[in-house]
């Protein structure tokens, strides 16, 4: 049997045993309407109320500073609408945001300009990280809210948040940072963070996908974008999905609870990175220690990403390209030509995303079948001949 | 991207792959910036058979695919019927291409047709088919 590595755990994850476990009792028994006023509601409400409670408990915050969503696109869409309505009735119609933001945040932000709001797409430097002093210059009196990343997606850059954070508040914008590859790789202490939102989704933590959560500081209040029952304090309609609420929390709480462990996934991280870059006409993507813990992404020259990622599978390691002919458009990764990349190296970029889980002998593999996948792409590629033909001469 | 079993087969068993010394044609065509470049060689006969061919793509697996089917396609015909060569019967001999993969098979026949000009202009034969436009760096279009 071929042996099979997930290396893609930054586009979604399994579903762990433990939360399978945890969300049983939803299916099985407690299945009623949380709004119910019976017995078979009570029980459903109890459980969101606990999940809730241990969430707060898991990110130092307060229970009704957390609503619960279907997805982190939710989520984000919710906080930038959301803000963004609200503080136009107080004259404020500027968002600030970065150029390496996930879709959901960046067509979101384009989806408001078409409404008259201003967007202004912050730049970023060579290894990802939002340039604060063109930040400092874009936000004013104006600006309604500050769209952040707490980690990117692709390259694993994680942003200075807390000053980001300060800058926006100085001008009293709203800051919200979509923390979706971050949870769980970074301890995230929101009584210490001076974010006024917060976004995550749970199939990136081990828990199914259809379920996020936007954290809504106390004393922040945005405009609805879900209307419907009582839901959520008024603040998100829909009937609660109770056992992915109830699968999110125990996701929540093993993904805190292991944030001790991340030096063991840091040092398999690095060791990708340090043998992958040996490859001549390699290098690596974002910053080399800014990064989150499972994220590993390398560009090769003169070859292109939906090819090595076909190989890849083949052998049984599971990827993700920032080339563009893995996707309907022929443009590559917007975040990797924001970061000065040019088109032809980008194409030849991959992500490795690995998580507690990847062991050893995980890494090992990739190792030992990557390089010669790279070396027979390049001897068919007609740069590659271009370079072998000039180092001759 | 999921592909037919010929593509996949062609994909990572490709034909021709490799150079010609001293080919009587060549021709490159796509650039780095869109992601797919195609060099096709042409061996060819005193009876205008191309009697060899060989190819080396920088692309996807599509590209790759496209590169390998068409260089089988054209070996041991004349140039004549190689120029006859259709974008779509290089799709058809893959039995398929995704739809935001179709511009490999027309990268292909223009590789072909742009090493047949090659091969013209060096024996002094006017060009007397439609040659592909250079590709523009900036016409990159979204095809969503």
């Amino acid at each position: 049997m071929t042996k099979f590595v997930y290396a893609d755990n930054a586009a979604t994850t399994p579903v762990s045993r433990e939360v399978i476990d945890a969300m049983s009792v939803c299916f099985e028994s407690a299945w009623g309407n949380p709004s119910s006023q019976h017995g078979k509601g009570y029980e459903a409400k109890a459980l969101i109320d606990d999940a809730r409670a241990r969430i707060a408990r898991a990110f130092r915050c307060n229970a009704n500073e957390l609503y619960f969503t279907a997805s982190g696109t939710e989520a984000d869409n919710w906080a930038i609408k959301g803000a963004a309505m609200r503080m136009k009735k107080k004259g404020r119609t500027h968002i600030v945001t970065s150029k390496i933001e996930h879709h959901a945040v960046l067509h979101t932000c384009e989806a408001l300009e078409k409404q008259g709001f201003t967007v202004t797409y912050v730049g970023v430097d060579e290894y990802g990280i939002v340039d604060l002093d063109e930040l400092r210059d874009a936000v004013t009196e104006n600006t309604a809210l500050v769209a952040i990343m707490f980690a990117n997606n692709e390259i694993g850059t994680i942003e200075p948040i807390e000053q980001i954070a300060e800058i926006a508040h100085a001008k009293g914008a709203l800051f919200f940072t979509d923390a979706v590859q971050a949870v769980g790789a970074v301890d995230i202490d929101l009584s210490q963070l001076k974010v006024d939102m917060l976004s995550l989704s749970g199939h990136k933590l081990h828990a199914p996908k259809g379920i996020g959560m936007l954290y809504i500081r106390k004393g922040v209040v945005i405009d609805n974008l879900i209307d419907g029952g009582g839901q959520e304090k008024r603040k998100r309609g829909g009937t609660e999905n109770v056992p992915y609420i109830v699968g999110l929390a125990k996701a929540i709480e093993i993904a805190q609870s292991r944030i001790p462990e991340l030096d063991e996934v840091r040092r398999k991280r690095d060791r990708l990175i340090s043998e992958l870059t040996k490859i001549p006409y390699s290098k690596l993507n974002g910053h080399p220690t800014c990064r989150l813990p499972g994220n590993v992404n390398v560009g090769f020259e003169f070859i292109e990403g939906e090819s090595i990622l076909m190989w890849l599978d083949m052998a049984g390691v599971c990827a993700s390209t920032g080339s563009a002919c893995s996707s309907a458009s022929l443009d590559p990764s917007h975040v990797l030509l924001a970061t000065g990349v040019p088109h032809e190296k980008a194409h030849g970029s991959i992500r490795l995303s690995i998580t507690h889980e990847t062991t050893d002998e995980d890494i090992d593999y990739i190792l030992e079948v990557l390089p010669p996948i790279v070396e027979r792409l390049r001897n068919m590629s007609p740069l590659w001949e271009e370079i072998v033909n000039k180092n001759r001469q | 991207m999921l592909y037919s079993e010929k593509v996949m087969d062609h994909f990572t068993n490709p034909r021709n792959v490799g150079e010609i010394e001293d080919a009587q044609g060549v021709g490159v065509v796509g650039n780095a910036k869109c992601g797919d470049i195609m060099k096709i060689y042409l061996e060819i006969d005193e009876n205008d058979i191309i009697t060899d061919c060989k190819f080396k793509t920088f692309g996807c697996g599509a590209a790759i695919a496209t590169s390998s089917m068409a260089t089988e396609l054209i070996k041991g015909k004349s140039v004549k019927e190689a120029l006859a060569l259709t974008n779509s019967a290089v799709v058809e001999a893959l039995d398929g291409l995704p739809p935001v993969k179709v511009h490999c098979s027309v990268l292909a026949e223009e590789a072909v047709r742009s090493a047949i000009a090659d091969y013209y202009k060096r024996v002094g034969r006017p060009i007397d088919f439609e040659l592909p436009e250079e590709h523009d760096e900036e016409e990159v279009v979204e095809e969503d």
